[in-house]
Formats: structure tokens, sequence, C-alpha cells
């Protein structure tokens, strides 16, 4: 962070002068402004922050932010994001990631990011498509899916991000939408805020090959009934009156409308806090249109990160065998003279 | 510690020798690793120049006693220079049939022949196939056989120390090694260190190896059956601290030493594979060097972390064997793009595909020089021996640095597992490896140019956390000096070209390619990487009968050292053997368009000096 005699730098400080080549139209350029709006507003360091990301549309994102950046093969940003936190912890790393790029070919190392708990932010752009290969079903597109490689339907079983990432052990969960832009920013700040791995789902919508994914959830005249803003330590509860909530019946979320007798401490009240992820998984579950689809943060808990734990063995082994001398290491053991 | 004699009363005659083969074999849990290990480390501390060839299965526990599990370990110690593991088998210990039956063929005639006689019961002569004893017919009658019953002997050694037959029987390897300890006047006493080291903890089992160790050398002592023992004086090698190494374990010195002269942190990502795997883990052992040793999903994985470690400005690296690198070769082309430093550690095994795991091959060259999309030059050396890995890995990264792109380095299994004397450098006299980071730059300073190269056209290595330097590295084309995204046709014609020409440049920097014996002749044999032993010692052979024969063994192999089309066009015939298909041979044919002719095997097994030897007498006419 800079310090108070330093100027602060405005949203449009942090782009570069690149040509954006996303489409007219296209959900990314809401989320690149919302990113440089939030480094503005924590008055992070240009230099102290790095970009990595995969291939796709979304990953191209690192060249129009005026930071360090890497955009590197596709599916292994975490891989490299990895490598290079661990060698410097000092950096502030971010990881852009699509769909295809996180969960299709780079589905094993999202996987193991998240269990190592690596202090990174990855925000997962999620438009349910491939964009970049020109319009092919994705690992999040919804069984039936006509596409260009699918033109009797999807047949596989559509991937829940947030599922995966908590039955990864993700330390931060999150989930926002490309347009709600005071929403997407204020997830993104809390994403940067925490230690160790958050992942944030950021809905997005591919107006070329896959127009109008998440309508129901960005239109004025659904997006009430249709998405529920969590808030932790607070009931879920939404709806245009916000008289409808979900409440447990066993293991199994439902939902209920307030009044006649239902009242808001019948409700599931969300806790972020948790060690346990249960309820958070519970969450995840919750798809549109049987349920309105949570956003904000399902998850939000402390635990070691991984590039902590790396260097601190370091730091151990040198208090503990002292400091590293080759002249030492060379001798040591059984070595004999020719004279 | 120097030499250490025991002082026992030797009544019986000594020979002296110049130098022996000795190689232990049995089943892969009775130890013959361990036993070839110690019997190398005490050879090499007695002062002979030594050099090792482990030879062991895929199988971590083949079925017992069968010919598919059996384990070997081969130790030729002489009082001179010496380049192999040796040939012929001077003396052979056979722990069961299989064993006899699978090494016998290698062991010279009257050679010394132990065998664990215990173990040659019907069910054991049958799995190895034998319909008769050995030891009772006639069949070993051209060799100095001595059945022993070590099994027996173990036991009654151990006896009262509170072991299982199972926990008793296995000492049998340290009976076996006392027997040779004797037969080559070897001291115990660092065996014996290296017990009370290893099994501290279990103080049963330490006394039952130490007495079984003693009980193999008194046997030698005193029964009859040995007339003689022999004795191998120490060699004249160049004065200085010597230790034995492996290849895999110099090679991670080389790399830590590489991180220290260049003052970095060491950045390893790897990922699990046979004949690489002890890098990571001999790495693994020293954090306190600030060695950051990560064991990644996958060998995608690996390498990507490495890179990333590299764009942060530390000494990155990536360790794998040839099935690990066919993995890599995507992020590899990207580092290339990006050029940022990074080694990258082949330990060559038998391929393709899953191969021959725990066998050695050099098949790798064409993947290491090719096996990337589009046009993607990387810089390419190979070590020659398992001391020379200290030096190859310092080598690499002092040129990864310098002009800024990975570079793969070659081992093999042969050189990562085998062992010799290494010398122990002076640190003080080790060359400093200079990196240069660009500093900060203010807001009025003109923009930082990522992609301005200098004179070797190496680009600057900015560092993330550097005010003003902020940049973008990627897969897509960059244009020349700025760095930023460019589809221009020309540029990226120009960009394949400027990274072609920056690696053809580090021929420039490399020692020029050296030649032991005339630099004019009949015939030139030109070797890579772990065959240098071999070929070495053949054409020192046939230099000493008169030939006109002479050998350049190749460290830099892209690019070629700038003398070398010179060099090929100077000899009548050029040899090249190699344990692949003619890898080599095609480069160099392509780039001198010389009538190379090649020697080729592919058995999983190094050459014997006499394979080369016969093919250049056959050159000669």
């Amino acid at each position: 962070m800079a310090s108070a005699e330093l100027p602060v730098l405005k949203p449009a400080d942090y782009g570069t002068d690149q040509d954006v080549r996303w489409c007219p139209g296209c959900g990314d350029y809401s989320i690149l402004a919302q990113m440089k709006k939030v480094m503005s507003t924590l008055n992070m360091s240009r230099e102290d922050t790095v970009f990595v990301s995969g291939i796709g549309c979304s990953s191209r994102f690192p060249y129009y932010m005026n930071t360090y950046g890497m955009h590197s093969v596709h599916g292994r940003a975490p891989a490299f994001a990895t490598g290079l936190k661990s060698a410097r912890q000092d950096l502030t790393v971010f990881v852009i990631t699509g769909d295809g790029d996180a969960l299709s070919i780079g589905g094993n190392h999202l996987m193991h990011v998240l269990r190592r708990n690596v202090n990174l932010n990855i925000i997962l752009f999620n438009n349910r498509i491939y964009g970049l290969t020109k319009g092919q079903y994705s690992p999040t597109s919804e069984k039936g899916k006509v596409t260009k490689s699918t033109p009797m339907g999807a047949i596989d079983n559509p991937i829940h991000p947030l599922s995966v990432a908590l039955s990864c052990e993700a330390t931060f969960v999150a989930r926002s939408i490309d347009v709600h832009i005071k929403h997407l920013a204020d997830t993104l700040e809390k994403a940067v805020a925490h230690k160790g791995v958050s992942f944030v789902e950021v809905y997005q919508n591919c107006n070329v090959f896959n127009d109008g994914a998440y309508k129901w959830a960005t239109d004025k005249d659904t997006k009430a009934d249709t998405v529920l803003e969590l808030e932790h330590g607070k009931p879920l509860i939404f709806g245009k009156n916000r008289d409808k909530g979900i409440r447990l019946n066993g293991i199994t979320p439902e939902v209920v409308e307030l009044g006649k007798g239902i009242t808001e401490d019948d409700l599931l009240f969300h806790d972020a806090k948790s060690a346990d992820p249960t309820l958070a998984y519970l969450l995840t579950r919750m798809s549109h249109p049987e349920f309105p689809e949570p956003i904000g943060v399902l998850r939000d808990i402390d635990a070691p990160c991984y590039d902590d734990a790396i260097n601190y063995q370091v730091q151990q082994a040198k208090e503990t065998r002292g400091e590293a001398s080759l002249e030492k290491l060379f001798n040591s053991g059984d070595t004999w003279v020719v004279e | 510690m120097s030499t250490t004699t025991d002082e026992t009363t030797i009544v019986k005659e000594i020979q002296p020798l110049e130098e022996a083969t000795v190689r232990f074999c049995g089943d892969s849990g009775d130890g013959m690793q361990l036993a070839g290990t110690q019997f190398s480390n005490t050879s090499a501390l007695a002062g002979n120049d030594i050099a090792t060839f482990p030879d062991f299965p895929a199988e971590i526990r083949a079925p017992r006693g069968t010919l598919a599990g059996v384990s070997g370990f081969q130790i030729h110690f002489a009082s001179h220079d010496i380049f192999t593991p040796g040939e012929a088998v001077d003396a052979l210990v056979a722990m069961n049939p299989a064993a006899l039956k699978t090494n016998l063929g290698d062991l010279k005639r009257n050679g010394v022949l132990i065998i664990n006689s215990d173990a040659f019961d019907k069910k054991s002569l049958g799995q190895a196939g034998y319909e008769t004893n050995p030891i009772e017919d006639e069949s070993l009658s051209g060799y100095q056989t001595f059945a022993v019953p070590m099994t027996s002997m173990t036991r009654g050694a151990v006896d009262g120390l509170d072991l299982s037959v199972k926990e008793a029987d296995r000492c049998r390897n340290f009976f076996a090694m006392g027997l040779v300890f004797w037969l080559y006047g070897r001291s115990m006493e660092p065996t014996l260190r290296f017990i009370d080291a290893k099994f501290a903890k279990v103080a049963n089992v330490a006394e039952a190896n130490r007495r079984a160790l003693k009980a193999g050398h008194a046997f030698g002592e005193t029964t009859d059956a040995f007339r003689s023992s022999y004795k191998v004086d120490k060699a004249k090698l160049a004065p200085g601290r010597y230790r034995n190494m492996t290849g895999n374990q110099a090679l991670a010195w080389g790399l830590m030493t590489a991180a220290k002269l260049s003052e970095k942190k060491l950045f390893l990502g790897s990922y699990p594979i046979t004949p690489a795997s002890d890098i990571l883990h001999e790495l693994s052992k020293y954090k306190n060097f600030d060695v950051l040793t990560f064991q990644a999903e996958d060998e995608i994985a690996a390498v990507c972390s490495a890179i990333g470690a590299a764009y942060g400005g530390e000494m990155a690296l990536t360790t794998t064997s040839g099935p690990g690198m066919a993995l890599k070769g995507e992020a590899m082309g990207l580092a290339m793009m990006l050029e940022l430093p990074l080694v990258i550690v082949d330990v060559q095994r038998g391929g393709p595909s899953t191969g021959l795991p725990t066998k050695t091959e050099q098949a790798d060259l064409l993947q290491a020089m090719f096996g990337r999309n589009g046009e993607s030059p990387i810089p390419v050396i190979a070590a020659r021996s398992p001391a020379d890995c200290f030096d190859v890995a310092i080598e690499a990264w002092r040129l990864a640095v310098r002009f800024m792109t990975p570079i793969v380095v070659l081992t093999d299994g042969y050189i990562a597992n085998g062992s010799e004397p290494w010398r122990i450098p002076n640190v003080a006299d080790l060359p400093k490896i200079e990196v240069k980071h660009p500093g900060p730059r203010n807001e009025d300073d003109p923009p930082f140019m990522a992609y301005k190269r200098n004179e070797e056209l190496a680009r600057p290595w900015a560092i993330p956390g550097t005010p003003g330097l902020m940049h973008r590295v990627g897969g897509l084309e960059k244009q020349d000096g700025t760095g930023n995204v460019s589809y221009d046709p020309a540029n990226h014609h120009h960009m394949v070209l400027t990274r072609a020409k920056k690696v053809a440049n580090i021929a420039s920097v490399v020692p020029k390619q050296e030649v032991m014996g005339a630099e004019s002749g009949k015939v030139l044999v030109v070797s890579w990487g772990g065959t240098y032993g071999s070929c070495r010692t053949a054409v020192a052979r046939m230099q000493a009968a008169g030939k006109s024969v002479s050998h350049a063994h190749i460290r830099y192999l892209n690019p070629f050292p700038s003398n070398l089309g010179e060099l090929l066009s100077s000899f009548d015939k050029i040899l090249v053997p190699e344990l692949n298909l003619g890898q080599l041979r095609m480069l160099l044919r392509d780039k001198f368009l010389v009538d190379a002719v090649g020697l080729n095997k592919v058995q999983g097994k190094p050459f014997t000096t006499t394979e080369i030897a016969d093919k250049i007498e056959s050159l000669l006419g």
C-alpha cells in the first residue's frame, strides 16, 4: 500500500494504452472496469501486483492492466501463480480465468491450488460457453445445450464451480455478476482482503455465442426473485418485497414465503465463517429456476497458506541447521584427500 | 578422513591388481543396491578411482526368486583414472539362482564367484530354470566358485538379538559385503559408521548388521577356501579433497551452488519420475540453502510453477525424465517466448512412452531440440559423467541468465545413479554468476521496453515489484522492443529469426570443441552424454595401439561449438556411438553435411568399451 504522500491513483491509471479487443458488449469490460476501480479504492500498488491468466477471452485481461502480468498457457495459470507467489510472497497475485480454462483443461490445477490455499485471488469468468474458439459448449453449459460441437445437445452434466471449490477446501468462495457492478466491486474487495486462496465466480455474458445466459439474474423484472444476496449472519431472504426465504427441511433447502406462520427465525442464517463447509455447499446447489441463486461471499475462513508454509520451512531449516555454507556441505561426511 | 587399515593378521597371499570389477546381484529385496553403494564409497575412500553401475528392475518387489526380479550393482575401481563401470566382471556375488543365471555371462573365465548356497533350494532353482543345481554339477568349473551358506551363517551371527527369521535374513547383504570387503582388503569402518547412523533408532538391527558384516569378513579371513585376497592401490588422481557422488546428487548440488553464486533463491517445481526423483529428494533436504521445492500435481504444473518463479526473479528449475518433458513441451515453448531463464533437467531413460523406466537411453535429444510447436529454439547441454553433472548444472544456469532463455540439461539414468569421485571445489574460486535486473523508473521517464535487447540479443529481466517497469509477458507474439502484442507478419518473422539468432549466439561464448588426440586423422569418434566413458576408454585403447583415432565429446549440443564443423571435416570418417538410433548423427549430418556413421544400441544398457573399439577397428579397415 502506498503511503499518504503518494498520489492516489485513479481507476484509469491502472489501465494500459493497449486496445481492448473484446467484442463490443462483452461482460468482460465490466469486470475490467470494476477491477481498476477496486485497485484504485484500495490504493493498490501497480508494481506489486501481478495478473496471471491462461487462455481464452478473459485471459487477455493482463494485457489491459498496467501492472505486471503473464498471459500463460491454457488452464495452467494456477500453477504459474503458485510458483510466483511461493517465490515472491510480497506480491499480490491474481489469476484470471474462464469456465473452459479453469474447469476443463485446467481442472486439475484448480483443484490443487485451492486445496493448497495459496494466497491468490482467482477470478473465474463464467459465461457457460467457449468464446475464443467460437461457440462450443463448456463444462458449465447446461445439459442439452445446442452448440457447434453439440448439434443434438450436450450430454455432459455441468459442473458447479462453487461446489467444486468448496470440495477442494477453498477458504474463500464468492459469486457475483458482471453487470451488478457495485456488488462485483464489493466482492472483489473482499476477495483481495482475504488471506489465502479466494475463488470468485463471476456470471458473465457472452453476447456473441451465449447471449442472455444469465438474463434471469440481470433483468430488472426478475432479478429480485432469482438472485439471493448473501450477508454473513443474516437470514436468507429474497424477492422484490423481501417476502421469501430459504429454510432447511432436514438437510434440503426449500423456498418458503414469509408470513403465514413463517418468520425470519425459521430461515437459514448465513454463516460465511463456519469452519464446516456443509451449509456453504448447500448454497452452491441452489440453481435457477428452482431456487434463487446466491451471490456474495459463501465462505471466508482463516487457514494456513501454502506460500507462508513453504517459506516458513526455509526459515525453520535456517534456524535449526544454520546459515547455508557450501564449503561445509561439500566437505561433510566421508571425504578423502589425494596428495 | 584419509585411509584406514584394519589391523588384522593377514596370513594369506595378497595379490596386487591395477583394477577390478565387482558385481553384487540378488533378488530386488536383497539389499544389493545398498551393498554396492557401501562398497563403492569404501573403495572411493580407500583412494581408488571408481565408476559404478546400478541396474535394477522397474518393479519395487518383483516376485521373489524370479529372473525378472534380479537387482545388480557393479563397481569398477582402479589405481588409475577410469571412465566406465567396467564390462567383464572379476568377482560376482550371486545371492540366489536367478541372480546367477542372469549375471554369470558377464563373469570372466576363472573369475571369483561367490554364491549364497542356502538359496539354491529346489524351488529357487526351478524358478530360475535350472534343472540341476549348478553348485553340484560341473557348470561352474570355469570359475573360482565359493559356495557359502550365507543365510545360515548370518542367522548364526545374529543369534540372540531377538530378531525374527525374516529380519535376520535381511542382514545377509551385510554378510556378503563383509566377505567382499575382506577379499579386496577394504576397511569396514565407513560401513560400520553408516550402520550406526542409519539404524541409530533400532539398536538390535544395527547390532545384527554389524555382526553380519564382521562375520562375512571373518569368514573370508579364516576359511580355507580363499587362498588369497586382492589389493588395488590408490589412484593417482589430481590432488585435492574428494568425495563420492552420484550424478543426481552432483546435479542437485550444482544447482544449489549456481543459486548461491547468483544470490538467488532456488525454486524447484517437480513431479516424481524415475530416474529423476532423487534430484527432488536431494534438493528437498537443503531448504536452509534458500531452496523452495514444490512437488506439483503433475509435470505441467511443475514446469509452469517454475516459470512463475522465474518471472518473479528467482532461479527456476524443473527436473524430469523423458515422458515428463513431453508433457512440459507447451510450457517450455512459452518460457522460450517469454525469454525467461529456466533450467529443465531431463534424466533420460528407456523410451518411448513408459519404456524401460529404470534403464538408460539417450533418445531424448531430438525431443529436447524440437519437441515443441512452432519455431522454438532452446539450448541443450549434456553431462558426461556423475561428477560432471555439478559443472553442467552451473554452466546451464550461467547461460540461461546471460541469454534469458530456458535451457535443457540432458543426463541419463546411467549417469544419474552411477557414482564416481568428485573433486571438491574451493567455493571461493567458483566464479560468481552476475545477474542484472533493471532498476526503478519514474513516471516521466520514457516507457520501459521489456523486449529491448542487448548486443547478445538478451532482453532485460525486469522483476515484479520494481516501480515503473510494469510489463506484460505472454505467449502471443510480441512486438520487438515494446513487448506489446503484435500480429504484424513481418514482426513475427523478425522475432522468430531473432530468437533463433539469440540461441545461436551462445556458440560465441562457449568453449571451442576439444578433441582427445590429433586434430585430424582417419577416424573421429563423436559422442555426447553418458557414453563419454566408454568412448574415451575405447579411443585411448586404440591410440595406445598406434591407431589414427581421436575423440570429440560434445557438451554443447545446441548450439554446437563454433569449430565443430571444421573439426569434423579434418577426419576421413566420423563415428557417432549413441544409445539411440542416430539422433546426434542426424543433427551432424544436417548441420555439417558429413557422412557420419552410427554405432547404435537401444537395450537399456550402456556401451561396453569393446563394442566401440570393435566398431572403430572396422572403420579403420
